[in-house]
């Protein structure tokens, strides 16, 4: 407040502003006197990245909005205009798209960054609950903006993820109907989802943000050790005695982050933007026909992970809800981590081989799971004459069963070996190695 | 202030205050959410579509679009139909279409009301794609009596739209109502008279 903190201005403009607005207070507590633990590694870049990917998103966003037309008769025109004729709009268009990929690459890597050093522990449960909301927020914007273009992708895409609301028992075909606003993909469906895109889901993205930095500030950052800073404190001052000033220390350690970061941007931006149909995949520069499924379709590669588990899963019952179920639990029991984690320790550093054994395989689950995605199912071929007893030969779906079993034994063992896991002995101040 | 609380004053006060409020949300919800339903112009744009088959040589498919979605018309060859008969019930999930989508008119074996005359809503059961024509024999592995893909989550089907088992699609492709009049074919409205 700005009463308690003494303003550190001594021009007058300033000093009025700080009499009538705690700016000074807010500098203090989230900038020059928020003490951060001094042995932050390279994964302690992604979330100041994040931060800088939501602005780059809003900025472009925004410019691309002047030229975009959200109907279904103009939008896919609409794109190519702002590509061919609009003064550096293929540029910030590449921007938005490369953006949206590079949102996900940032946030996959602080996420592992969370579960590799017990980031999501105690004090942190609601942090991290903050955390996966963003990431969930993430999710359904990115989903909303791939109609937009109202390419063959774009169209087919958003027909797969509406049929997965009508699976659900019941209420599912009138619950797609109303989220369309027609009987199939339409201009009526285009038309909301850019409502939510530019303006619903941004605004609360943007709060979500701001509660993650706060609860982010009022616990205190974890660090590489997973051992609580705030534990020892200097005597006098109450400065933990391992903690260093956000800035200017950290400010400019993530300025070097971001010069790099931006440099791979950069190149991506100006020479790769399509990723080799990664980021922006080949059917999408086809105009949208509801008659016509593309030969090949995968989701982009963020979402494939999850698209491979709702594959791998069988009807059951004549249903397909068990797929639809699985693929849900698959994002949402990130949620329950904190009270799925009973380990001794936090960071993976003093951890045993039982945990990093099951960590290890997650990560290979989830990669492998995500390759698979892009892939048609009979990518890996046949099994053979032998299996005869089997609902399907081909060997993907058999492997990303497997690996569907992986993922989630990762959650559901973790209370067991998480606790059995022989841990070694944290040490009492952080170590900077 | 000076004086006790009086408790129960204030807690009346507040539930005057929260109950109406609350109702005023939920007014004002209300509409919204009933925005995002289909509009009238939506819902007025069901009507069914007319086609002349008239030109349809053997082993020809049309996709005609209906209601937004894409139907097949399809004349199937005899061997064509002699083929998927052929199939064992074992191979497929739901081989008597008891589960599945069709009017009462049609055949329950050749899902259609003449046994080369095929109509069929080109949607996959699973999750909404258009399945790709793979009609040649051979053509998705040895045993593959032709039929239809579904790029999207892999599902099989034969040429009566029927799900092979190991697919992820759990229902045979829908069969819209529709009714023959010489040579022109109605999709929308049935042979029984009833729109769907």
């Amino acid at each position: 407040m700005a009463s308690n903190h003494a303003s550190m201005f001594t021009n007058p403009v300033l000093k009025w502003v700080d009499e009538r607005f705690p700016m000074t207070g807010m500098i203090k507590e989230h900038l020059t006197e928020y003490y951060a633990p001094k042995n932050f590694n390279f994964w302690y870049y992604f979330g100041s990245l994040a931060l800088l990917v939501l602005v780059l998103q809003i900025v472009t966003g925004i410019f691309l909005t002047m030229n975009y037309k959200p109907d279904a008769a103009y939008a896919f025109g609409s794109v190519e205009y702002i590509m061919r004729d609009v003064d550096y709009g293929w540029l910030i268009r590449y921007m938005h798209s490369t953006g949206a990929s590079a949102f996900f690459i940032v946030v996959y890597l602080h996420m592992c960054r969370g579960l590799m050093y017990g980031s999501y522990r105690k004090p942190r449960e609601l942090l991290w609950i903050f955390g996966m909301l963003i990431y969930l927020c993430l999710m359904a914007e990115a989903f909303f903006g791939y109609l937009l273009p109202w390419g063959q992708m774009s169209f087919w895409g958003a027909q797969v993820i509406v049929n997965i609301f009508s699976a659900i028992p019941f209420v599912g075909p009138d619950l797609a109907v109303w989220i369309r606003g027609d009987y199939s993909i339409g201009d009526a469906t285009l038309n909301r989802f850019f409502a939510f895109h530019v303006i619903a889901l941004p605004l609360v993205l943007i709060g979500l943000v701001a509660a993650h930095i706060l609860a982010l500030h009022e616990v205190g950052s974890n660090n590489p050790d997973g051992i609580e800073i705030k534990k020892n404190k200097d005597p006098k001052t109450g400065i933990p005695l391992d903690g260093i000033a956000f800035h200017p220390y950290y400010t400019v350690k993530d300025i070097v982050g971001v010069v790099v970061f931006l440099m791979i941007f950069t190149i991506i931006v100006f020479f790769l933007p399509d990723m080799g149909g990664y980021f922006l995949e080949a059917n999408n520069f086809i105009p949208a026909d509801p008659l016509k499924t593309p030969e090949h379709i995968a989701p982009v590669w963020y979402f494939t992970p999850y698209y491979s588990i709702l594959r791998a899963i069988p009807p059951l019952f004549g249903s397909q809800f068990p797929g639809v179920i699985g693929m849900g639990m698959a994002t949402m029991i990130f949620f329950a981590l904190p009270w799925l984690d009973r380990g001794a320790v936090k960071s993976i550093r003093y951890r045993g081989t039982l945990y990093k054994s099951f960590f290890a395989m997650f990560i290979v689950c989830f990669i492998v799971l995500g390759y698979l995605g892009v892939k048609p199912t009979s990518v890996w071929g046949q099994l053979g004459d032998w299996a005869t007893f089997v609902d399907t030969k081909e060997r993907a779906t058999w492997v990303a069963r497997f690996l569907t079993i992986g993922y989630f034994a990762f959650f559901f063992l973790m209370p067991w070996y998480t606790k059995a896991d022989k841990t070694k002995p944290e040490p009492a101040r952080v170590t900077m190695h | 202030m000076s004086g006790p609380v009086n408790k129960s004053r204030r807690n009346t006060i507040i539930a005057v205050a929260a109950v109406p409020g609350a109702l005023t949300g939920a007014a004002i919800v209300a509409p919204l959410v009933a925005s995002l339903a289909p509009s009238e112009r939506a819902k007025a744009a069901g009507a069914p579509v007319t086609v002349d088959i008239s030109g349809l040589r053997p082993g020809e498919k049309l996709n005609v679009e209906w209601r937004g979605k894409v139907v097949w018309v399809m004349k199937r060859t005899p061997e064509q139909v002699a083929a998927f008969e052929a199939i064992p019930a074992s191979q497929l999930t739901d081989a008597d279409s008891k589960k599945s989508k069709q009017p009462d008119y049609v055949n329950a074996k050749t899902r259609s009301i003449t046994p080369e005359l095929m109509v069929m809503e080109g949607v996959c059961t699973h999750l909404g794609c258009s399945p790709t024509a793979k009609l040649t024999p051979g053509e998705m592995g040895n045993d593959w009596p032709g039929g239809f893909y579904c790029p999207c989550h892999g599902s099989k089907f034969d040429l009566a739209g029927r799900v092979f088992t190991g697919s992820p699609a759990p229902t045979n492709l829908t069969i819209p109502p529709y009714k023959v009049d010489g040579m022109s074919l109605v999709i929308g409205v049935g042979q029984d008279g009833k729109e769907a």
